[in-house]
């Protein structure tokens, strides 16, 4: 069909020419090299934490803005696709990134079949089947050997040499977390742009109607699920690489779930831009109370009076705020 | 005319009650059916069981020589037959295009997004709700979102429109509207099933008439014949006495 190709190539460039396409360009390329120009590694510290906050928030939006389901347990794509990264280095001598794919992968195609039965659920009861998911694969990683039961995995240092050492590992490290927030932005961006995410979306709004409508909702929910799994979970494995020690505590630690929550609550659920906006101002917020050091974990208990605020009197976020106060920017910022 | 929707046997009951009683009729291609009934006859029902809401306890649904019995809403949308709903259920914090656009991206035909766009277009314009494509789903006022209702149909280009009461709400300005539409969607060689409390209404638009009551078939002829029937005219009044009264009053 000659026609309908067209038509594709032309949605393409229109793709190509909305703001929002070049700004996560922009943003991405500006956390890459903002650190690395002055040799900042305290900047770049920051900025790692805080893509690892968007790419979180990012894949959790495209389940709870686009599909209206809220994951609890979104930290147990980041964790899992932690241990497998770091085992498959440690134990097999997989080089990095192939570890980091891998577990990607790994954790995608579990989350798919995870999906196909949660998903059957909806409201109240998939959100706590996703703690539940959680819980139990943090469970059977406190007791499974091979992966250091509770006391988890110690990377040996050697694994940073074929790097080029520990310093220029973090650097690297640093930027391909930075490419996986950017693929994050990109995929919200593209998955928001099309037939998919259009049915996601019908079915966040009414599940029912979307179904009599033909959204293939069962399909479209667990590959919604699946495809949030990718990412986070290539970030996990690179992130405890980094770390070169992970135990299951940190890995599926459920207040860094609750956060990514809030985070897509604050910067506006649905939306491309909102939940990375949300990512960067938490992040900053959590960088200064850890400073006073008056409270350990403070940013939790502000976290959750935010989403109190939040729900109660901005649903829409600081999107929805910015798209009631200047309407126009609703096609420049998505 | 051939048959385009074939239903045998029917039966659907919901704890101790039998909303759908063994009813069987056909569609034929090209025709608007009408559904009558008294409130609780089980209408709806019907309508949710030939589009896969509920899977029936008993019978067979075919559409197009295919048995659909018990499958998927999205599946048998898919295959050619959309719906509309008694009570509206628009995609609130969509515009009136997307709306569309997603009857249309799913429906029979499979179309890409840049051609459901187009196909949404079209159904729009065809209801009249072409000057208000952007406006918000919500912003609509009852009239508006039923319009709504029929356009997301529509631009799923199927073979089979099934309509839940879309002239309840209305008034007299826009059913004349609504009829004309409905008109207007059977010359395109779209098949309509339409449920409608309006009697004049229906009267007037429907080729043949099935009447329902307590979830079985009551009576089915040509909109005269049914009018005219007394076990009918019973089940909508309750006394025969009084209805072939008011009837010779008439």
């Amino acid at each position: 069909m000659p026609d309908g190709a067209g038509q594709r190539e032309l949605g393409r460039l229109t793709l190509l020419r909305r703001p929002t396409f070049w700004l996560i360009g922009i943003v991405t390329l500006v956390f890459a090299f903002a650190p690395f120009v002055g040799n900042d590694v305290q900047l770049r510290e920051s900025l790692l934490l805080a893509s690892i906050y968007i790419t979180l928030a990012s894949n959790l939006n495209l389940m709870l803005g686009y599909a209206g389901y809220i994951n609890f347990g979104s930290i147990v794509f980041f964790g899992l696709g932690g241990y497998i990264c770091v085992w498959l280095m440690n134990s097999h001598a997989w080089p990095m990134a192939a570890a980091a794919v891998a577990g990607g992968i790994g954790v995608s195609l579990l989350a798919l079949l995870f999906g196909l039965g949660i998903l059957r659920l909806r409201g109240a009861f998939f959100a706590l089947s996703t703690i539940g998911v959680n819980e139990a694969i943090k469970a059977f990683v406190q007791n499974f050997d091979p992966w250091g039961g509770s006391s988890g995995l110690y990377l040996s240092t050697e694994l940073f040499r074929p790097l080029g050492g520990p310093m220029q590992a973090l650097w690297i490290i640093y930027f391909l977390l930075i490419a996986v927030m950017g693929a994050s932005l990109y995929l919200s961006y593209l998955v928001k742009n099309s037939k998919f995410g259009l049915g996601l979306l019908a079915i966040g709004q009414n599940e029912d109607a979307a179904a009599v409508l033909g959204v293939p909702t069962p399909r479209y929910k667990a590959l919604a699920y699946s495809a949030s799994a990718f990412l986070p979970a290539v970030a996990g494995g690179l992130y405890f690489f980094k770390s070169a020690f992970i135990q299951p505590a940190d890995a599926f630690d459920l207040s860094l779930s609750t956060e990514a929550i809030v985070i897509v609550m604050l910067g506006g659920q649905g939306t491309i831009v909102g939940p990375a906006l949300g990512a960067y101002l938490y992040e900053e917020m959590r960088g200064f109370l850890l400073t006073s050091e008056t409270f350990s974990n403070f940013q939790l208990v502000i976290a959750g009076a935010l989403l109190l605020v939040i729900v109660l009197f901005a649903p829409g976020g600081l999107m929805g705020w910015i798209y009631g106060r200047w309407p126009r920017l609703r096609r420049v910022l998505e | 005319m051939s048959e385009l929707l074939d239903l045998d046997g029917l039966t659907k009951s919901f704890g101790g009650v039998r909303a759908v009683d063994g009813l069987s009729f056909v569609v034929g291609e090209g025709e608007i059916l009408g559904l009558i009934g008294p409130n609780g006859a089980g209408k709806s029902t019907v309508f949710n069981l030939i589009n896969g809401v509920f899977a029936p306890d008993r019978g067979r649904v075919v559409f197009r020589g295919i048995d659909i019995t018990g499958e998927a809403p999205y599946r048998v949308a898919r295959s050619g037959l959309a719906r509309t709903h008694q009570i509206v259920q628009p995609l609130t914090a969509m515009s009136v295009l997307e709306n569309c656009t997603v009857g249309a991206c799913f429906g029979r035909e499979n179309l890409s997004l840049g051609e459901a766009r187009e196909a949404a277009v079209e159904a729009a314009v065809m209801v009249g709700l072409d000057d208000r494509l952007a406006l918000s789903a919500a912003a609509l006022t009852i009239a508006g979102k039923k319009r709504l209702e029929l356009a997301r149909a529509l631009a799923a280009r199927p073979a089979l429109l099934l309509l839940d009461e879309v002239l309840a709400g209305l008034n007299p300005t826009e059913i004349d509207h609504m009829i004309g539409v409905i008109r207007r969607i059977r010359e395109r060689g779209i098949t309509v099933l339409i449920i409608e409390h309006l009697m004049q209404a229906i009267m007037s638009l429907s080729d043949r008439i099935v009447v329902l009551n307590t979830g079985q078939k009551l009576a089915e002829g040509l909109p005269a014949e049914v009018a005219n029937d007394p076990s009918v005219i019973e089940a909508y009044l309750g006394d025969p006495a009084l209805a072939a009264e008011l009837h010779g009053g008439a």
